[in-house]
């Protein structure tokens, strides 16, 4: 029996909105703002539009021509089209993990989804309201199920994450079981300019909060703003001895030419205290900015998903992929430079000072913010704003996530759309329940997020800018992507494709696994055990680690048997050759 | 924030803002853009079963 798919996009500007939507999400308003304010705004940016030029956009484009060439071919994935690429047998092996990636991350980003309705309901309900940064932990552990294994799976009203998890999964499954243009892009279509618009709400919110306590007037919306975009770092250093003699340092960052001038004067008058300017240049010699900045696009932009390909492969022979994939990453620039890089940081360093503002992803999103919007006018409101918003980026990014897999069940089973969102609504269905049950610490959603949301969308984005410049080649890469497009991929991307973006790349790829799993500082050259890997392969190995990795491990190997045994992708003679006399 | 500070801001939020607005000018301004883009378009055999088909136009 044939069963074939029939998808395609009912607009250019809704293929636009979708990809877009798929890589707006919680980076662009959490993880964003946090990295410029730590790494210094001028520093940080010019790296991150260097990072954007020669890692983002060119390996946006690839996907995208890379997606419609195989989608032309009948394939919709990153195993077929690697396959139509490549012409090897092998090449289709290369795609699996292409298939593993959005599915394994779909299974905890959707729990993160159904946190960020649950908050959003509990605001419009009332129920936050905290005295203190304890109670917002407290309400943050209790809900998400961090306390210990198994509390995750409680279905106790708004109190815990339960029924916002059924929610959000049966949203997702039912918009991606509509189809194409039917589900993904009618909600994004909307979801989209929802977003943009609750956004810019809440910054004009936050932007006219001024100083909201005067009697401490270093915290403002002003030194909010100095906190993360002023190009030189001031920092009052206080150095401490404790009994044993071991000396220890605190940076506290000082803005204002006021508080500036009173922590020189102190600085002065006390031989324990200094104040040490960092500059731009002094940023930028740091490894670790340069690793940040290209993370920082790499994540964002979705890249090295294979979701871009899988839209993409959608579109017909002849529709633009250049200027529609330029606009897809500048909707996502905007949102998280213009939107998310103005809203976050500065309200919580008018609230709660600078110490506040630090903090990693989950931490200013799930525990700070709350404290923020519980001290402001109108804070169950406007928390209700922010959290639906980040539940509308989170939705529109979690459905791109289910749409690979989907189309690779239809391909390689030859299977109808019913039975393969059944199929894998049941598999996405037990990797969250194992995420929701392992909740204590998040170390299930923790050691997929590292191995799996970091690691392998690495090695993929390389194997995609590889196959693109290398395989196919920039020539015919570039009269591919050019036919039919608004636009023409500027001549000096060619050779940034080829040599740069592999190279840095490979740099960037280098450095992270230098310090994320062989546990080397970039700084001070010590190197001592990661986490992640002690987890796996320390004295004492953690078993919620190893069964993430065992359910890694089991998709990997189903996917492998369906690649290996489907007739789908044996067959290459219905692909046209790559060849000069057959272009 | 001081002089550094807002130049920096000005310029990032600046360059996304005209980058984005200009994309959406450029899609939004093309003829045809709402036309229906056709994929690569096959049918299901729950498609082509004969109760479910679209009525002939």
């Amino acid at each position: 029996m044939a069963t074939q798919v029939k998808e395609s996009w009912n607009s250019r500007l809704g293929v636009i909105l979708a990809v877009s939507g798929s890589a707006v999400g919680l980076g662009n308003f959490l993880r964003f703002p946090g990295q410029v304010a730590e790494y210094g705004g001028g520093a940080f940016m010019a790296a991150y539009f260097i990072s954007f030029l020669i890692i983002g956009l060119p390996i946006c484009w690839a996907e995208w021509a890379l997606g419609r060439y195989g989608g032309q071919r009948g394939f919709h994935t990153a195993v077929g089209i690697f396959n139509a690429v490549t012409r090897h047998p092998a090449g289709k092996y290369l795609g699996i993990i292409g298939i593993i990636i959005p599915i394994i991350i779909y299974m905890y980003y959707v729990l993160i989804e159904a946190w960020c309705l649950g908050y959003a309901i509990n605001f419009l309900a009332g129920n936050m309201v905290f005295q203190n940064a304890s109670e917002v932990g407290d309400f943050f552990a209790a809900f998400t199920g961090a306390a210990a294994n198994g509390s995750g799976l409680g279905m106790n009203g708004l109190s815990q994450v339960g029924i916002f998890l059924i929610v959000c999964f049966a949203l997702n499954f039912f918009l991606i079981y509509r189809g194409l243009s039917k589900g993904i892009e009618l909600f994004c279509k909307y979801a989209m300019p929802a977003l943009i618009v609750l956004a810019v709400i809440i910054l004009v919110r936050v932007l006219t909060l001024g100083t909201p306590d005067p009697s401490q007037p270093q915290n403002s919306i002003n030194a909010g703003l100095g906190f993360m975009w002023n190009p030189t770092k001031v920092l009052l250093v206080e150095t401490s001895t404790d009994a044993a003699g071991v000396q220890s340092t605190t940076e506290t960052p000082v803005f204002g030419k006021a508080f500036i001038a009173e922590a020189e004067k102190k600085a002065a008058s006390d031989p324990a205290l200094a104040v040490k300017r960092v500059g731009i240049g002094d940023q930028l010699k740091k490894p670790q900015l340069w690793l940040a900045a290209a993370g920082q696009i790499f994540f964002s932009l979705s890249v090295g998903f294979g979701i871009i390909m899988t839209y993409a492969s959608y579109l017909s022979k002849n529709d633009d992929v250049v200027l529609s994939g330029l606009a897809a990453t500048s909707a996502n620039e905007f949102c998280e430079v213009a939107l998310g890089g103005l809203i976050t940081i500065p309200a919580a360093v008018a609230f709660l000072g600078t110490a506040g503002a630090a903090g990693g992803t989950f931490a200013i999103g799930f525990k700070t913010l709350p404290m923020v919007f519980t001290s402001m006018p109108a804070g169950s409101f406007f928390g209700f704003l922010f959290f639906f918003l980040l539940f509308l980026a989170a939705v529109t990014s979690s459905l791109s996530m289910l749409q690979p897999g989907i189309a690779f069940l239809e391909n390689a089973l030859r299977i109808n759309r019913q039975q393969s969102v059944a199929i894998l609504g049941f598999m996405t269905g037990i990797g969250t329940l194992l995420v929701v049950y392992f909740s204590k610490d998040l170390k299930a959603l923790d050691t997929l997020d590292f191995w799996v949301g970091t690691f392998m969308i690495f090695i993929l984005a390389t194997i995609q800018i590889i196959v693109f410049a290398w395989v196919m080649g920039i020539p015919k890469g570039f009269e591919e992507a050019s036919r039919g497009a608004s636009m023409r991929i500027p001549a000096i991307f060619g050779p940034i494709m080829k040599y740069v973006t592999p190279i840095f790349l490979l740099g960037i790829f280098f450095l992270w696994i230098s310090e994320n799993i062989f546990g080397y500082n970039l700084i001070t050259g010590q190197a001592s055990s990661s986490a992640y890997v002690e987890d796996l392969f320390g004295a004492q190995p953690n078993l919620v680690a190893w069964i993430a990795i065992c359910l890694v491990i089991l998709l990997a190997g189903f996917v492998f048997l369906i690649v290996n045994s489907s007739e789908h992708f044996r067959k290459l003679s219905h692909t046209e050759p790559f060849s000069k006399e057959n272009p | 924030m001081n002089t550094g500070g807002w130049i920096i801001m000005s310029l990032s939020v600046g360059t996304v803002s005209v980058l984005f607005f200009w994309c959406i000018y450029r899609v939004l301004s093309t003829p045809g853009e709402t036309r229906h883009m056709h994929g690569f378009e096959m049918e299901t055999p729950d498609e082509k079963d004969p109760r479910k088909a679209p009525p002939p136009a």
